[in-house]
């Protein structure tokens, strides 16, 4: 990789750079403290040598007004720190609004993507360029983590959770990411690249991998095949329990009157450990689907109640070349 | 200029005062128990680095050429665990504090000699059964023994070895225990807590430390062994459990960890300090209570280990924000140990070239660790070579420089003996050299991407391979400046010179007595009337700039 200077990794996301600049400047606040901590110490080492093996110093009690100077500056520049790293962080980990959706399951040891639009991939992730990509993730096994030294992100991935990576490529180009959370044997042969192509390149690769089912198409089997019809309604519209369109990211009333956010964690509890959050109004009576759904199924279920969401209505079609080629509200660039 | 005595063989001392096997094994003198630590440590630390020389030879080459996947994972965890668990955290604490806390406020022994025996026992057999994990086949969880994996999926000896470590922390907890009762009710007439040496002030700030938080390592260790032998289902989702309490309940311990291993250095490169500038350290009081801020703080901030592991960003935020508050008192040392220097006289001798050489990796050390605490920039270089280079120069350029430079301090005060100056200073320069070549480019790597724990990289990453020539190189010279140590302080046992009672003529309690010390330490209970550092009595404070000897006590 090459880039301006050799000891960084290339740079090619929208964040990557804001990272970079805050990399250097702690640098540099680094730089000047163990300068100044080690001319002094050299010169106080060599100005006051003992030169006599008699010689014994007036002694100093210390300073209260010192103590105070040197407590106080670091601490305001090590606030500055803060905050700057906090609104990186907040920047990197704000789940992305209008993105690509990529439902993202690592296991031992390997990485599973599926595209919103249906195409499967292993160890290979194509991305257009200058497009946000959001990562919806999970893990089968044990913990592991996304790593993209290009785009400066990273995640872990946790069982029994689903945890949101994005980044905006700017850049085409192939980029290394790696397992970045030691996962037993094969850790470090458990990576692979990014593509990030022009939006032209893209559309084709995409149109040249079409015909599997999307995953929101691939779930909306499952709902039936699962009999969750049965009691949500064949078209989610409600019955014996809650009614499921528009639900995501609605806001949910307990029945213990709190109320939650129904994004994709809510949705996947519900599934696999109903009893623990129970909208109001209905009973305790949805049996447990642990252990009868693999992790990619429970994504393309949650896929599936996603686009029965008001905010975004379309009906899966099973053409996924159609939903791809949607325009993004707000392309940035 | 008065004459110098001349030094005479010693008469009755704790090393010649009983012989055998079994008057070591079963002694409660705080002094041989320190020294059956010391050769234990030793033994423990001699392991830990072979495994990091495999470790540096694999990764000369992108493949993985020296070893198969699975023996680097074990050889890292054991490397790990190793070294945190049997050398660092025990190193200095065990060793130095056991010997000198006692001789340091004038007292005959530790508050419960008998306690101290049992807690080297203790080790012993926490080391032991982890030796035996070793061989039996070996652990390859990585030292945090993250689960799922170490519950579920690691098909290795993570229980056998669980066990070693939870056994090893008691001998910690009756440590830190000792010391606290010892310092609070053995301290001769006159030693009041100001006038403390600041290595007691430090220790007591880490014997805090170990008796609060060892138990939770306990606790989450014990966890993990029922998880794995039972299901109990504590960590695993499908069962209602969470993976991340996990991570919570190991860094709630293993944070302040890092400050059991830690704060005695900056004891022993306090003493360092004042003694070989022969000032009094400035801003006793600031010195003193930043490791009690440490000790405090150091239990608020463990959720900067999970940065990146799914927790809130709000959570995350906190924890950003009082690691930084952390830093602030290791600053306030590093900038107090620079101004004891002015205007001191500065001796060149080989303790404090460590102590010089600690101020400087440790202000590296601290400072690179605004990186990770800082969130923007950890995000990127969490489970990064970088993580790994920080915490090097904080364990190995802090903890075993300070060691290293302790050791050579008292070395006259333990065996009786001088080390060969020449070579000290010798090896004490190479060991630094060694140091930041090996572990300056890993910043680098873990700022390029390169992730840890990883066994092969990508060969097409030149530059990565490059930098783990550098790193593997000065590795070659660290190893080497290590071993010279090792063998002159053997050798001085037998051929070094003999010391005489205050070979660097010090105001410290420590050096009032003969050296080797008698097993009671002191034969008059001595009455402190100085401060500590204080290097003219109080009657000839006036009389600046005249040498005036410390009387040896009478032997």
């Amino acid at each position: 990789m090459q880039s301006w200077f050799p000891f960084v990794p290339e740079s090619a996301s929208t964040l990557s750079g804001e990272v970079e600049a805050l990399y250097f400047y702690i640098w540099g606040v680094t730089a000047f403290f163990v300068l100044l901590i080690s001319i002094v110490l050299v010169y106080f080492v060599i100005r006051y040598r003992r030169r006599n093996a008699f010689e014994i110093p007036r002694p100093i009690e210390g300073s209260t007004k010192l103590e105070t100077l040197w407590s106080v500056i670091p601490l305001l520049i090590a606030m500055t720190i803060f905050f700057w790293g906090a609104k990186v962080y907040f920047a990197q980990y704000r789940p992305a609004k209008n993105a690509i959706e990529v439902y993202v399951v690592g296991k031992q040891w390997m990485w599973k993507f599926q595209h919103a639009t249906g195409q499967r991939e292993i160890n290979e992730l194509h991305v257009p360029v200058g497009r946000k990509v959001k990562l919806i993730m999970t893990t089968e096994d044990v913990i592991h983590d996304l790593f993209v030294p290009a785009f400066r992100s990273k995640i872990d991935v946790v069982p029994g959770k689903y945890t949101t990576e994005w980044f905006e490529a700017t850049k085409p180009g192939r980029y290394h990411f790696f397992c970045a959370e030691y996962c037993g044997m094969n850790h470090s042969g458990m990576g692979g690249y990014v593509v990030v192509m022009e939006p032209a390149e893209y559309e084709n690769w995409l149109s040249g991998n079409a015909g599997q089912a999307s995953p929101a198409a691939a779930g909306r089997g499952l709902y039936e095949s699962l009999g969750c019809a049965s009691c949500h309604g064949a078209n989610a519209e409600g019955g014996r329990g809650p009614a499921l369109l528009g639900l995501y990211g609605s806001k949910v009333v307990l029945n213990n009157n709190q109320t939650v956010t129904g994004d994709e964690s809510y949705l996947r509890e519900s599934i696999l450990n109903p009893q623990a959050k129970i909208a109001t109004g209905f009973g305790p009576i949805m049996p447990s689907f642990q252990g009868q759904l693999s992790e990619e199924q429970l994504l393309q279920v949650v896929a599936y109640l996603k686009s029965l969401s008001t905010a975004k209505p379309e009906v899966p079609t099973g053409k996924p070349a159609v939903a791809a080629t949607q325009p993004n509200p707000t392309p940035k660039k | 200029m008065e004459e110098f005595e001349i030094p005479k063989p010693p008469r009755s001392n704790y090393l010649n005062a009983e012989h055998g096997l079994k008057s070591w094994l079963l002694t409660r003198d705080h002094k041989r128990i320190g020294l059956l630590y010391l050769a234990a440590i030793s033994f423990f630390f001699l392991i830990g680095s072979l495994y990091a020389m495999a470790i540096r030879i694999e990764l000369l080459t992108p493949q993985g050429d020296f070893m198969q996947s699975s023996t680097y994972n074990k050889t890292f965890t054991q490397h790990g665990i190793v070294m945190v668990f049997f050398f660092l955290i025990p190193s200095i604490p065990a060793t130095l504090g056991n010997f000198l806390i006692p001789l340091m406020i004038g007292a005959k022994d530790l508050a419960f000699p008998r306690i101290n025996l049992l807690s080297w026992y203790i080790y012993m057999l926490g080391g032991v059964i982890t030796i035996y994990a070793l061989l039996a086949g070996g652990v390859d969880t990585g030292w945090t023994f993250y689960v799922p994996y170490s519950t579920t999926f690691s098909n290795s000896y993570v229980i056998a070895t669980g066990v070693g470590i939870f056994i090893n922390g008691f001998s910690s907890i009756l440590t830190g225990l000792n010391f606290i009762v010892t310092i609070h009710t053995m301290r001769a007439p006159g030693m009041t807590w100001y006038r403390l040496p600041l290595f007691v002030w430090s220790h007591y700030a880490t014997s805090l430390i170990m008796i609060l938080g060892t138990p939770v390592v306990a606790i989450t260790i014990l966890l993990v062994a029922l998880e794995r032998l039972a299901h109990i289902g504590i960590f695993d989702p499908a069962a209602g459990g969470d993976p991340v309490l996990f991570q919570h309940l190991f860094w709630f311990y293993s944070h302040p960890a890092v400050y059991i291993m830690v704060l005695p250095a900056m004891g022993v490169v306090s003493e360092l300090i004042a003694n070989f500038s022969r000032k009094n350290i400035f801003g006793y009081k600031f010195v003193a209570f930043s490791s009690l801020a440490i000790a405090v703080l150091g239990f608020l901030v463990w959720g900067h280990h999970l940065f990146v592991a799914s927790q809130s960003v709000y959570a995350g935020l906190i924890f950003s924000f009082l690691s930084f508050a952390v830093a602030i008192p290791s600053a306030i040392k590093v900038f107090n140990w620079t101004a004891t220097l002015y205007k001191a006289s500065i001796s060149y001798d080989t303790p404090m070239l460590y102590g010089l050489g600690f101020i400087g990796l440790f202000t590296i050390g601290g400072m690179t660790g605004m990186f990770l605490a800082s969130l923007g920039t950890d995000v990127h270089l969490s489970d990064t070579y970088f993580i790994v280079a920080h915490f090097h120069y904080i364990m190995v350029g802090g903890t075993l420089l300070a060691y290293l430079g302790g050791l050579h301090y008292w070395w006259p005060k333990i065996s009786g003996r001088m080390y060969p100056e020449g070579w000290g200073r010798f090896a004490a320069l190479v060991i630094f050299v060694g140091f930041h070549l090996t572990f300056s480019p890993q910043f680098v790597l873990g700022y390029m991407g390169m992730p840890r724990r990883y066994h092969t990289y990508p060969v097409d990453l030149v530059s990565w391979q490059v930098l783990h020539v550098l790193s593997t190189a000065g590795a070659s010279i660290l190893g080497f400046g290590l071993m010279i140590p090792l063998i002159y302080l053997i050798w001085s046992m037998r051929y070094g010179r003999i010391a005489e009672a205050n070979p660097w003529h010090l105001p410290g309690l420590e050096w009032q007595t003969a050296s080797p010390p008698p097993t009671e330490n002191f034969l008059i209970t001595p009455v402190v009337t100085h401060e500590a550092y204080e290097f003219a009595p109080p009657e000839h404070k006036e009389v600046v700039g005249k040498f005036e000897r410390q009387q040896p006590a009478e032997t």
